[in-house]
């Protein structure tokens, strides 16, 4: 048997209703391996506004690589207390934030590694469909033979990776431009 | 409209082959068919004037199916709560409005369940007022209506909502323009490619001919899968109308046979 998939339609200026019980901005109990970050940013629309009622979620490995999900199977440590998901809705500044760990590495197509990477997805009025995007990390070597970086127009990956503050080791910056200059990559997945 | 054509086009740009999954490996990183085409509505629709500084004008990057987007955020009954499915008994008095029973299931694009998966929903008070710092519109809000609701689907899919008939409401996308009556819902499914965040829509609801959101979506077909049906076998006598709404997320790809298949049909 073969059905259509529903439509996607947008969340709407009310989703903080729905939305709110489930905000996830600190991903790290106590007792989760790995060096806690921040990771924060702004979202603007293609005027360069700040768009204050975005829903930014993010879903990623622990810091060993191993998703908290049945289908990955590999043989590396599992932390109860690490689920991976988070959500975050902008403020008025249009600013999402999460402190979490930096994933370890995941496989890729073809039996290679893929770089560190937080997966995310973006809704917002005015979205129909929610956006998809990835953040890497910055100075990792892994970066450069990553599969899914590499199929990025070479001008455009830099949009994907998260800055450092160089006083702030612990503290990274990805901000998501939704529309023109320095757009953001948005996948189709 | 050209809507349709540029979903058409969008269609046609997807790609023709993918990476068949490893025999002997079942399941493995076998991923998410894409949605069908005509169901999903183009980023860019001016006639919903908030895309038109929202939507990326840049071409979406094809993102190979990895471990990555095949595992997504599972959620147990821990976070569920007695009357998080029933937005009508969460104050000390009933809301004012219609109560309806909104139920159905969560199906996959292959026809299977899509058992123990979150679902969220929110939605406008019978008035058509959220309580909401945002909402302005001159309409009463309240006090034992909240209008948000949770659950998990059951084993075989199904999930069950007691609420109130949403009001329709006015926004300033257009003149004179007017929500048809709608609930929204958010699922999560098994994976990262099978998240969806929709609306409900009721029947025979005269302002869906008039809402950009509803005709963003290219095809009518598609369109009338977010329109719930009454139905009496889910109503209580002298309690609660029932409708049924049943939600679709993508389904996995078959055999790397199917997929061939596919791909050669679509090329048709
Ligand atoms: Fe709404």
């Amino acid at each position: 048997m073969s059905l259509e998939t529903s439509a996607s339609q947008t969340v709407g200026p009310y989703l903080h209703i729905g939305l709110t019980w489930l905000v996830t901005e600190n991903l790290v109990a106590p007792g989760v391996d790995g060096q806690p970050i921040t990771i924060s940013g702004v979202v603007t629309d293609g005027d360069g506004a700040v768009v204050p009622d975005a829903l930014v979620e993010i879903w990623q490995a622990n810091t060993h690589g191993r998703y908290a999900h049945p289908e990955d199977t590999r043989d590396l440590p599992l932390e109860a207390a690490f689920k991976g998901f988070g959500r975050s809705p902008t403020d008025k500044d249009g600013r999402f934030r999460f402190t979490t760990v930096k994933p370890g590495r995941v496989p890729g197509p073809d039996g290679t590694l893929q770089a560190p990477h937080i997966n995310v997805t973006i809704f917002m009025r005015g979205m129909l469909r929610h956006l998809v995007s990835r953040i890497y990390f910055p100075d990792d070597p892994a970066n450069a033979k990553d599969p899914v970086l590499s199929s990025v127009p070479a001008a455009r990956r830099g949009t994907l990776v998260a800055t450092r503050t160089p006083s702030k080791p612990h503290a990274l910056t990805w901000n998501v431009r939704l529309q023109g200059d320095g757009e953001t990559v948005f996948f189709d997945t | 409209m050209s809507t349709l054509k540029q979903a058409q086009k969008r269609a046609a740009k997807a790609p023709a082959a993918r990476p068949a999954p490893s025999a002997g490996k079942p399941n493995t990183l076998m991923s998410y068919r894409p949605p069908d085409r005509g169901t999903q509505p183009d980023l860019l629709f001016p006639p919903y004037a908030s895309t038109v500084k929202r939507a990326p004008s840049q071409a979406l990057v094809r993102l190979p199916s990895t471990l990555s987007e095949v595992t997504g955020p599972l959620f147990g009954y821990d976070r569920i709560h007695a009357n998080d499915y029933d937005l009508t008994a969460q104050h000390n008095g009933d809301p004012i409005g219609e109560r309806i029973i909104v139920s159905g299931r969560v199906l996959d694009a292959n026809g299977r369940p899509v058992p123990h998966t979150l679902v969220e929903i929110w939605q406008a008070n019978a008035a058509g007022r959220y309580p909401h710092p945002r909402d302005q519109h001159d309409a009463p809000t309240d006090p034992n209506f909240t209008g948000c609701g949770r659950t998990l689907t059951d084993s075989e899919g199904r999930y069950r909502f007691v609420t109130i008939r949403p009001g329709e409401y006015p926004w300033r996308n257009h003149y004179n323009a007017w929500r048809p009556a709608h609930i929204h819902f958010s699922l999560f499914g098994p994976a990262f490619q099978t998240r969806l965040v929709t609306q409900m829509y009721f029947p025979g609801d005269p302002l869906l001919e008039y809402d950009p959101m509803y005709l963003s979506i290219p095809t009518e077909r598609a369109r009338k899968r977010l329109i719930s049906t009454f139905d009496w076998e889910t109503t209580i006598p002298e309690m609660a109308l029932g409708y049924r709404f049943d939600v679709v997320l993508r389904g996995r790809e078959e055999t790397p046979m199917e997929n061939d298949m596919r791909h050669l049909l679509k090329g048709l």
